[in-house]
């Protein structure tokens, strides 16, 4: 993996014998989940039953289902706050996330934390924050402690293009790649900082090459595309278990709606046309086609996934308004440990 | 009792506190090969090697955004800012993130880290570099702030700063680490959240903290040359606020004066004042009076930065109008 030039995403292993056709069907249908999962949100946004802010991950979902795919389970993962779909991904129980959106007591964050801020240690899915750029030092700091502790845990980082031209984006992998730190940086790059396109806020639009100032390797990568995303993953989440470093992933997407719930999917900022032209790229349709064509699914599959996925986000949407609320005493507990210290 | 400086109390804790816990660390701008900007790092590379004493580039926001996050998942990180001027840059890791993630994840992850460095204002060093900013963060509910005035407060509330399960905000002085005192030789720890009584007297009562303590027992001994015997209580930690030992001092004295090295506006002695007024009304003799800095940005003339800073004269001026003696 050359530090100066992008790896593109061809698939390295034969088409013959597809890598990972034993993982398609289960990123297939969690990609669906994520799709119909946040469907669901943002009906449930619009009855008023999830409140504050609420960003959604659809038409991103290959992005957060490939390289999350690539993971240990002792491995980190981190986000910012548009964050439902990666921790689904991760493996966060849908009615925990669900119930949190809802801000109930049975939520991953016991309603603390609403939609920005999903946490959960079992399956150290550490957030879930709301501060653009505010995760990348935690995520390397994840991966310090596993240096330090000379586990072969990595860490995954996740954050939107717009953070990249954060400080903190800059102080972290510097530090990351002076240190060699076991930790795999992923710009879900979608296009925009909210309503600011890339090419009006970077001075370098290819923010994969941004990694050659920090002694790591770049890599560019189709977000469409689940299984490159895998690919490039696995290969930069070896390199970091290895000792070798970390990596920077530019990962190119497309978030079909608004940056949240309160704005618009299109408008002054960019057209339906170019709007409607992403979805030709849909990266579920697009995995679907090419499951389709190396004959490994049928339309009985996909019809048996949405199905099975439906009962799923039904199931929890009604746990989730079925659930109680915190009880009023939590309003003051979690603030300070509840004993002293070590 | 061994003599020692401030600053080696805190070199000692540090040593005490690394030998006792395999997860503690150290990690900021010059803390390892320079021996640290103040020295208070002096030989710990030597004895603790490159993993455990960890120099890091000027890059405040960052590598206390590598402390949080090392903290979040158990390790004891100590980060050390160069001066807390510098902290600024760091504020959205500590205000965003250390203080809010217990909370935020329902109690799920603790943030066990101590940020600690010299606050507040030397000697002419102009307007960036002598800011007291204790208020900003004692505001913060998650966090912790300690500040010692001693050698001994320094080195026992270190040390039970870095065994605390919450990320803690420790205030020095860069005027107090050549400071000498008694240290208790054997091992010792001094608990967050509890003031001390640095003299005891009845007739009025200066409630101060780090750098305003030494002042505030000069102006007591000028006082007591008047007949006035006051009573100096150093707070230690500035949250959680020793209540309390505020509120005992008050009944026996009923005159206050609260004297901080900070600007009034907002600061920690309005915070003192509000206890009082509402738990100790009664108690009161005459209204508090709060000695602070002048309500500008630190200049560097000598003479003005003196007239600037709260000092002892200042304070012996104060307590002498709540005893009316003016």
């Amino acid at each position: 993996m050359p530090t100066s030039s992008p790896s593109k995403s061809t698939p390295k292993r034969s088409a013959s014998s597809p890598p990972f056709a034993s993982e398609y069907r289960d990123w297939l249908r969690m990609m669906v989940l994520i799709r119909r999962f946040e469907e669901k949100a943002g009906e449930a946004y619009s009855l008023g039953q999830i409140g504050g802010f609420c960003h959604l991950y659809i038409g991103q979902e290959a992005l957060g289902v490939g390289s999350i795919s690539a993971l240990a389970p002792d491995d980190y993962v981190v986000s910012a706050y548009r964050e439902h779909g990666l921790a689904l991904a991760r493996g966060m129980a849908p009615r925990a996330v669900m119930a949190e959106l809802f801000g109930k007591a049975t939520g991953c964050s016991k309603g603390k934390g609403g939609s920005m801020h999903l946490f959960d240690t079992s399956i150290n899915f550490m957030g879930g924050h709301g501060i653009v750029g505010g995760q990348i030092p935690l995520g390397a700091g994840f991966a310090f402690a596993a240096k330090y502790r000379g586990t072969s845990q990595v860490s995954l980082t996740f954050f939107g293009d717009a953070a990249a031209n954060i400080g903190s984006f800059h102080e972290t992998l510097n530090m990351a790649g002076l240190w060699k730190l076991p930790c795999v940086f992923v710009i879900e790059n979608n296009g925009y900082g909210m309503g600011t396109a890339i090419a009006r806020a970077a001075a370098i639009s290819d923010l994969w090459q941004r990694a050659a100032s920090y002694g790591m390797p770049g890599v560019e990568v189709d977000g469409q595309d689940v299984v490159a995303v895998r690919l490039v993953t696995e290969e930069a989440v070896a390199r970091a278990r290895e000792g070798d470093g970390p990596t920077l992933i530019e990962a190119r997407t497309f978030r079909y709606v608004g940056h949240s719930m309160s704005d618009a999917a299109s408008g002054t900022y960019r057209s339906k046309e170019e709007l409607e032209a992403s979805r030709q790229r849909d990266p579920i349709v697009l995995f679907e086609e090419k499951l389709r064509g190396l004959g490994l699914i049928a339309d009985g599959d996909i019809k048996a996934i949405e199905d099975e996925v439906a009962a799923v986000v039904a199931d929890a949407v009604q746990f989730a308004d079925a659930s109680p609320d915190p009880d009023p005493s939590e309003l003051t507990t979690d603030v300070y440990a509840p004993e002293g210290g070590r | 009792m061994a003599t020692m400086t401030y600053r080696d109390a805190l070199n000692a804790a540090l040593r005490e506190e690394m030998q006792r816990d395999e997860d503690v660390f150290l990690m900021g701008e010059e803390v390892a090969e320079y021996d640290g900007a103040y020295k208070v790092s002096r030989g710990l590379l030597a004895e603790f090697g490159p993993k455990r004493v960890v120099d890091t580039p000027i890059s405040e926001l960052g590598f206390t955004g590598i402390g949080v996050g090392a903290a979040m998942v158990g390790l004891r990180p100590i980060v050390e800012v160069m001066t807390f001027n510098f902290a600024l840059l760091a504020l959205d890791q500590i205000v965003n993130g250390a203080a809010k993630i217990r909370y935020m994840s329902g109690g799920q992850i603790g943030c066990p880290i101590v940020i600690r460095g010299p606050g507040g204002a030397a000697l002419q060093l102009a307007a960036q570099h002598s800011q007291a900013f204790e208020s900003w963060y004692a505001h913060i509910p998650g966090l912790t702030v300690v500040m010692p005035a001693t050698p001994a407060d320094a080195k026992g509330l270190l040390k039970s700063s870095i065994r605390s399960d919450d990320p803690v905000i420790f205030i020095e002085g860069e005027m107090l680490y050549n400071v000498k005192g008694e240290v208790p030789d054997e091992e010792y720890l001094i608990p967050i959240g509890k003031a001390d009584v640095k003299r005891e007297g009845g007739d009025a009562t200066i409630i101060c903290h780090s750098k305003t303590v030494t002042p505030a027992l000069r102006a007591a001994e000028t006082l007591a040359a008047d007949g006035i015997q006051a009573e100096v209580i150093d707070l230690r930690t500035i949250r959680p606020l020793d209540t309390e030992a505020i509120l005992a001092s008050v009944a026996k004295t009923h005159r206050v004066v609260v004297a901080e090295e900070g600007w009034g506006f907002a600061g920690v002695g309005a915070e003192v004042v509000d206890v009082i007024q509402r738990e100790a009304f009664d108690e009161l003799d005459a209204p508090v009076i709060r000695v602070h800095q002048a309500d500008v940005p630190m200049p560097y003339n000598k003479h003005l930065e003196r007239a600037a800073k709260a000092d002892a004269p200042k304070i012996v001026a104060a307590v002498r109008r709540v005893c009316y003696r003016d």
